[in-house]
């Protein structure tokens, strides 16, 4: 059997970016009708699988392909190259696997929308924007992709538009995008260099124009304000809950990762060799943003925003992986560049998995009861259990627990880090362990984020009327979480299939790849040396199932079998107001007291009454985003100021409009004269 | 390789009969170390007999996962305990699953035991979650440093490579095993619920962490987490005595006479450690809630040094 043409799958999924496209118009008349809104989620759902299998044969081929098609249209006398290679199809994977999954939920959620005319069409036409980023081969087509895919998914985060803050998200999103497409157009300028070719093959052989460090703050300034490293993810825990939840799912779960593949694609492929230092500034960045993101997911209590900010967290994984593989690659350390950079993009895999996941489980709360506030939740594991299972499974996966996936790529990472002693500079081996350190506390500050999620939104008692009310969701969206769910069992516990599939994208950036994993004994994971470390997921599995079931087969054997329900002990004291629960707030606030004076700038004020008085005592808390105080407010500041002050320029008389026009002429003229 | 399956299921039992053993010596010494006679060594075992055998009561509103969450818990520190070679290394197992692998399984325990406590919806399950999330949140950083620490030296995050590398010639004494050493002590008290952290043998409500969590259960499933947490305190001694006393232990290869010998030794560290736990733990005063934060933070940064110490000594070799 002589394998197909690689163009095949290429032109395959050209076609598929423009049956996404179409879709999107079709969009329009089908959205007045149920079964309209349903068809065309549906057919997202197939065109998405149909691209991740066409990306699948490009990420397996041994050899970097050049079957790229070339249109002719674009940039004046350019073409517009189209085509995956290994790490493009890699993400393409990712990103259509997830958002099939995720088209499916929207097949029942989808006819939720109030407005269906206005999440309908934009949300083909989102999804062809992000694979039109990855099949980009210029970076023509490249930034059209990505303002395509911006501006689709602004309009959808504005779709609900009758709340103030949904438009506020929306300005801040539109700001924050351009300005990062800015960036990277910048970028792109200067790897194109003075030739100003713009296909990816042409700036890979010429490197930087100038200095790679440019480029290198560039691709961070702009990729980085897209995926949401601190300081720069302002926008994102405003933009991703405003937006339908399937929506929210697809931001926060796929198009971070799309930006993640911008900044892989810029530094570890197109600005050639790296130097050690580089890794500096993305370690930093990537811890900083780490710990800030699970910090201030903790301190949320709106479910949707707490997933966003631990989007922050999960990218500052991602990047911690990144900075290490340059690190390592600067050094001629190829195989641990190899295993972190595995263990990023196997984390971006595991967190497009378990972020949707855990988007559309608070969707399917939301859809039943109306609230996204967790202080008026809980109980929910009663009224809707498949909801809950699912969400339990996204909650342990994202906490980096065995035997799930979110374990998987953090034990690689802590892997990376223990190779790091290698490193020859100093400044990189001291920042590693610190960095380790940092990955270790946000790991811990992670789960104790997703059991106050999962508590106070399934546990407990029911602290609202809605939430006494909520029944389960619908099939199709059951249906779509719990395959999530079961594709994050199975990353955690046949993880050497993925560690396989990513050896060519290894091969491709670092110019090396971990040992094959599935023909390891057992179907462990040895990613240097089995004397050095190993894991079993599936050992460790199975080893679970069978303690669990022993254990309760012995209990059942040998225990009473009385059961007997009664009302809740608690110390004899039990209050039957369900306020007088824990709360979100509650449960963070030992973590606030410890970590949150120095962050938050914290305070707590309690106001007794008097001895005597029966008047209510006031607990008061005061938080601070530190970050939008310290670098946000003073932008916004100097543009109002400066825009109050030129606005003077609207009311004057023609006679000094005309003084104006004059000194501008006169202006341009001297400066054309002096440059001639 | 034969030795390896019965060594491991050897230790699976082992462990499961051992562990409320030790917790009912630890009791007995601290009795006497209190001037009380205490009861016998053998009581942890007669109280969960009695609890199998009692009748369940659970709360009306409890859910499936408040029934499950005892079985899930007692099977992830179970396997977690069996992965920690007491008196023999080269158990079948090791090679599925290092040390990171561990602390992973004792993070999901908790996880299910912090949800658990949620369940019901009362104010104490509340609080004890609440505290042990906030503990653990320095506590498991802080066991990872150690690891990262120990790894380091032997090149290998294995167990039992660890345990090898201790024996051999290239371990001397260093301050970076003794940071290590003294973090993962700390670490051992805040995960076992023992004073100064928490206290085991309390029922004062607010400073109750741990009890304060399984406060609702009863019965057959407080059977079963009780078990767990005995299994819990044998594993963490273990676990100290396998990374800095491995003296004695039987090699993969050795022959009946020396699994007997590592089997005794094993008994004896553990009755050490047990007595030098008690020991403390009768010296020392409980802390107050906000206080364990600095303690588990002293753990956190002794970590991190002995971590940064040894990456800057390697670079000046």
């Amino acid at each position: 059997m002589t394998a197909p043409d690689p163009l095949i799958w290429n032109q395959l999924a050209a076609t598929g970016v423009g049956l996404l496209l179409l879709l999107a118009a079709l969009a329009i008349p089908f959205a007045s009708r149920r079964l309209g809104v349903r068809l065309v989620y549906g057919a997202c759902s197939l065109v998405c699988a149909t691209l991740a299998a066409a990306a699948l044969p490009v990420l397996f081929a041994t050899e970097s392909t050049s079957a790229v098609i070339a249109l002719p249209i674009g940039l004046p006398l350019g073409q517009t190259l189209l085509g995956f290679d290994r790490l493009s199809a890699a993400f393409a994977v990712v990103i259509n696997l997830t958002t099939a999954i995720v088209s499916v939920y929207a097949i029942g959620y989808g006819v939720h929308a109030r407005e269906p005319l206005r999440v309908l069409p934009p949300y083909p036409a989102f999804i062809a924007g992000m694979n039109l980023v990855l099949l980009a081969q210029d970076a023509f087509s490249f930034l059209v992709g990505w303002e395509f895919m911006s501006i689709a998914s602004w309009a959808l985060v504005v779709s609900e538009d009758r709340s103030e803050s949904n438009l506020r998200a929306g300005l801040v999103y539109i700001v924050m995008a351009t300005a990062g497409a800015l960036t990277l157009l910048l970028a792109f300028g200067l790897l194109a260099g003075a030739q100003g070719n713009y296909s990816f093959a042409a700036m890979r052989q010429s490197g930087a124009f100038g200095s790679a460090a440019i480029v290198l703050a560039l691709a961070l300034l702009g990729a980085g304000s897209k995926a949401g490293l601190v300081p720069l993810h302002a926008w994102l825990p405003l933009a991703h809950p405003a937006a339908p939840s399937h929506v929210s799912a697809l931001m926060s779960g796929v198009m971070t990762k799309v930006a993640v593949y911008g900044f892989a694609r810029i530094v570890l492929d197109l600005l050639g060799p790296p130097a050690w230092w580089w890794s500096v500034p993305v370690l930093l960045v990537a811890a900083v943003t780490t710990l800030l993101g699970v910090l201030y997911a903790l301190m949320e209590h709106d479910l949707k925003r707490l997933l966003a900010y631990h989007t922050v967290e999960n990218i500052g994984i991602i990047f911690i992986g990144l900075g290490l593989a340059l690190a390592f690659e600067a050094n001629g350390l190829a195989t641990a560049a190899a295993l972190a950079l595995t263990a990023s993009i196997f984390h971006v895999f595991n967190h497009s998995l378990f972020k949707s996941l855990l988007f559309l489980g608070s969707g399917a709360v939301l859809t039943a009861t109306g609230e996204r506030d967790m202080e008026h939740l809980g109980g929910l594991i009663r009224g809707m259990p498949v909801t809950a299972l699912a969400f339990l499974v996204g909650c342990i996966a994202i906490s980096a627990l065995p035997p799930f996936n979110g374990f998987v790529s953090e034990w690689l990472t802590f892997q990376a880090i223990l190779v790091s002693p290698q490193l020859p500079q100093w400044i990189p081996r001291l920042l590693v362990p610190a960095v380790g350190a940092t990955l270790a506390c946000a790991a811990a500050l992670a789960a104790a984020c997703f059991v106050k999620a999962f508590g106070a939104t399934f546990l407990g008692r029911a602290r609202s009327d809605a939430a006494v009310a909520a029944r389960e969701t619908d099939r199709w969206s059951r249906t779509a979480m719990l395959l999530l769910a079961l594709a994050c069992l199975l990353a955690g516990v046949l993880p050497g299939f993925v560690i396989d599939a990513l050896a060519g994208v290894c091969q491709m950036l670092v110019g090396a790849s971990l040992a094959p994993q599935a023909t390891q004994p057992w179907l462990r994971i040895v990613p240097l040396d089995p004397a050095r470390s190993a894991y079993n997921g599936l050992l460790v599995f199975v080893m679970i199932i069978l303690a669990a079931a022993a254990t309760s087969l012995i209990v059942r054997r040998f225990a009473s079998h009385a059961l007997r329900r009664s009302a809740a002990w608690d110390c004899g004291y039990p209050d039957p107001s369900p306020i007088t629960q824990y709360t979100s707030g509650s449960f963070a606030q030992p973590i606030r007291r410890v970590f949150g004076s120095a962050v938050f700038r914290a305070r707590e004020r309690v106001t007794m009454p008097h001895p005597g008085d029966t008047g209510m005592a006031r607990l008061e808390v005061e938080l601070h985003d530190t970050i939008w105080d310290t670098f946000y407010v003073p932008v916004i500041r100097s543009v109002n100021a400066a825009s109050t002050w030129l606005n003077q320029l609207q009311f004057l008389t023609i006679r000094k409009y005309l003084t104006l026009v004059f000194a501008a002429l006169v202006l341009l003229l001297i400066i054309v004269g002096t440059l001639r | 390789m034969k030795y390896g399956w019965l060594t491991q299921i050897g230790q699976l039992l082992l462990v499961l009969v051992l562990a409320p053993l030790l917790t009912g010596i630890t009791r007995k010494i601290k009795a006497r170390f209190l001037r009380r006679r205490g009861a016998s060594i053998a009581q942890p075992y007669r109280d969960l007999l009695k609890l199998i055998r009692k009748e369940t009561v659970i709360a009306e509103n409890a859910s499936w996962l408040y029934r499950s969450a005892p079985y899930v818990i007692f099977a992830t520190t179970w396997v977690a305990a069996a992965l920690v070679p007491t008196f023999a290394v080269g158990l079948s197992f090791s090679a599925a699953a290092d040390l990171i692998v561990i602390v992973g399984l004792l993070g999901t325990a908790r996880f299910f035991l912090a949800l658990a406590g949620l369940d019901v919806g009362t104010s104490f399950g509340g609080i004890g979650s609440s505290r042990e999330m906030m503990f653990a949140s320095l506590a498991e950083p802080a066991m990872l440093m150690v690891v990262f620490t120990l790894s380091l030296f032997a090149g290998s995050t294995q167990l039992s490579s660890i345990s090898e590398y201790m024996l051999g010639p290239h371990a001397g004494l260093s301050i970076s095993v003794a940071l290590a050493l003294v973090a993962l002590i700390i670490v051992s008290l805040a995960e076992n619920s023992r004073i100064p952290v928490d206290n085991p043998a309390t029922h004062l409500e607010l400073t109750m962490v741990h009890e304060a969590m399984v406060l609702e259960y009863s019965g057959r499933h407080l059977a079963v987490i009780e078990a767990a947490a005995s299994l819990k305190l044998l594993l963490y001694l273990s676990l100290i005595a396998c990374l800095f006393a491995p003296w004695g232990t039987a090699a993969s290869g050795d022959g009946a006479s020396a699994y007997a010998v590592g089997l005794a030794v094993y008994v004896l560290k553990l009755l050490a450690l047990g007595f030098a736990l008690v020991v403390f733990e009768t010296a020392i005063a409980k802390m107050r809630v906000f206080r364990v934060p600095e303690f588990l933070g002293v753990a956190l940064m002794l970590g991190l040094l002995a971590a940064v110490l040894l990456f800057v000594s390697r670079l000046t070799q």
